[in-house]
């Protein structure tokens, strides 16, 4: 609150804008050059980038610079508007999803009341950048890849949604904030140590969250719309220079916020369990939370995506079959189970 | 007595508004189907817009989440997967378009009755009252004065998924 009563709204929303900048670009850059670059280089015994600065560290700079300056190229045949207009979309509905993440007690963009169920619906406006993408190339690979992500986004969207409701029913909230309240001023079985993180009670849900997230954002084993070794690149095909740029932040600042979003669901968010500071609710909140509790959501962001990176780098890619059949014959009939379970359970207790 | 002029509100009402009948007539007029979808795109997320103005959030993200995420996608995936074409089609249009006309005026005539005889010049009150139309209130009315709709609602939706795996299956 102090933050919020000594500045305007002008420079209030000047901030929050900022603040969102960051939000997508500071995680995006860490992904990339964290697990993208070093991680899956050490995976495969060899160093990654060493020459940019100091392990490499300053390779992402020289990458965003070769993009920035390569020509601009269009397929003569290609529809030019739609074709402009859909990565910024897909990247659009990246900046969309971190409007709603909480960082913080005060440091939050928006506090929607139903935060949870708008990050579901943003999240799946990408499906409709990709699906022009792969249109608007002229290409028929572009075409097959854009068809494979927006069967495949739609197929996924429903787990997700279902994982993400075993949730709302145990926090008898839809809000981010009072989830992430929720969840550390719980207690389990009277002990509060440790809050009630909802991961031990949703570990369906968080199972199934994560291997919806991973089949969200086209992550092998779910990179079916992207196949390279039959699709080229899928919608992104025909796509060079900046606007692959857009694509490609989209895709890791995509896999942080959705990091962001599980770590609040299932890991507590920003907080740390309130007894241990002897807070009882979101008043007794000390301001320093401001401050320590970004760098609480990062660190569990880095966890999470660690997780994703890893099954990235280990496994091979699922047939479109096995893949389809997986979401509606195993995820859906799984997290209906789970809600129907925490819809009983909410009663007993 | 007049409430307090919601000025942001009344000027962002009319830049949407506008955006929303341009887009209307795009979608009639547009020679390539994806064209205009993707102006339908733009009159739905619109119309959440509009919720969002009024203060009703669930219903504007449940007009994002369902139009804009899912029927749209479905929609642009049909087109893309039988028949849409990059450049213009000539022969878009139904010859009895014209039909169309009088359809539309007459429904425009029912909904502006109904809409100005229903609220009369009732006004929404100033954003520092805080309303809200909350979650909690819209779960309430529906699960219980309209339970019995809403269980007819889904048994139709039911039946509608049940018959397109019907026409769907080839043995």
């Amino acid at each position: 609150m102090m933050i919020a009563l000594t500045f305007p709204y002008w420079a209030q929303s000047l901030l929050r804008v900022l603040g969102g900048l960051v939000a997508v670009l500071l995680p995006a850059g860490t992904i990339v050059y964290v697990f993208l670059f070093k991680m899956m280089s050490f995976m495969q015994s060899r160093l990654g980038p060493m020459e940019a600065g100091p392990y490499g560290s300053m390779q992402l700079f020289a990458e965003v610079g070769k993009w920035l300056q390569k020509e601009d190229i269009m397929p003569e045949r290609a529809d030019h508007s739609i074709f402009r207009i859909a990565p910024l979309i897909v990247l659009a509905s990246t900046f969309l999803l971190v409007a709603v993440v909480p960082f913080g007690p005060d440091a939050w963009f928006t506090n929607f009341e139903t935060g949870v169920f708008y990050a579901l619906a943003v999240s799946s406006i990408s499906v409709l950048g990709i699906l022009i993408a792969g249109w608007s190339s002229a290409n028929k690979y572009s075409l097959l890849g854009g068809l494979r992500a927006a069967g495949q986004l739609i197929a996924y969207e429903l787990p997700m949604v279902l994982a993400v409701v075993g949730v709302v029913i145990q926090a008898g909230t839809m809000n981010m904030q009072q989830i992430v309240v929720a969840q550390n001023a719980g207690e389990i079985f009277g002990w509060n140590g440790l809050g009630n993180p909802y991961i031990l009670t949703q570990f369906i849900g968080f199972a199934v969250f994560m291997v919806a997230v991973q089949a969200e954002l086209t992550q092998a084993p779910f990179d079916m719309p992207i196949a390279e070794s039959e699709l080229v690149s899928g919608y992104m095909t025909e796509y060079s220079g900046f606007r692959f740029l857009i694509f490609f932040i989209a895709e890791f600042a995509t896999a942080g916020v959705f990091a962001l979003i599980a770590s609040v669901l299932f890991l507590g968010g920003w907080g740390v369990p309130f007894s241990w500071f002897g807070w009882h609710g979101m008043g007794d909140v000390s301001n320093w939370m401001n401050i320590v509790g970004p760098l609480i959501m990062f660190t569990k962001m880095m966890g999470l995506v660690f997780l994703i990176m890893w099954i990235r780098f280990s496994y091979p890619r699922f047939r479109e079959d096995q893949l389809q059949r997986f979401a509606w014959k195993v995820l859906i009939p799984v997290s209906l189970v789970n809600i129907m379970l925490t819809a009983v359970l909410k009663v007993v207790f | 007595m007049l409430a307090e002029a919601l000025v942001a509100q009344n000027i962002a009402f009319g830049i949407i508004a506008t955006v929303m009948i341009v887009g209307a007539f795009r979608v009639v007029t547009s020679k390539n189907v994806v064209h205009a979808a993707l102006w339908l795109v733009c009159v739905l997320a619109g119309a959440a817009a509009q919720y969002l103005l009024v203060y009703a959030e669930f219903v504007a993200i449940t007009q994002i989440l369902v139009y804009v995420g899912a029927v749209m996608v479905l929609f642009l995936f049909g087109v893309m997967l039988t028949r849409a074409r990059i450049g213009n089609e000539s022969e878009l249009n139904n010859k009895n378009w014209s039909l169309g006309i009088p359809v539309a005026l007459v429904l425009f005539a029912a909904m502006a009755i109904a809409l100005v005889g229903g609220f009369k010049d009732e006004q929404l009150p100033a954003p520092s009252k805080a309303i809200r139309i909350d979650t909690q209130s819209i779960s309430d009315t529906i699960f219980t004065p309209y339970l019995l709709p809403f269980w007819a609602l889904s048994f139709v939706l039911l039946i509608a998924v049940i018959g397109a795996i019907v026409l769907a299956r080839k043995d």
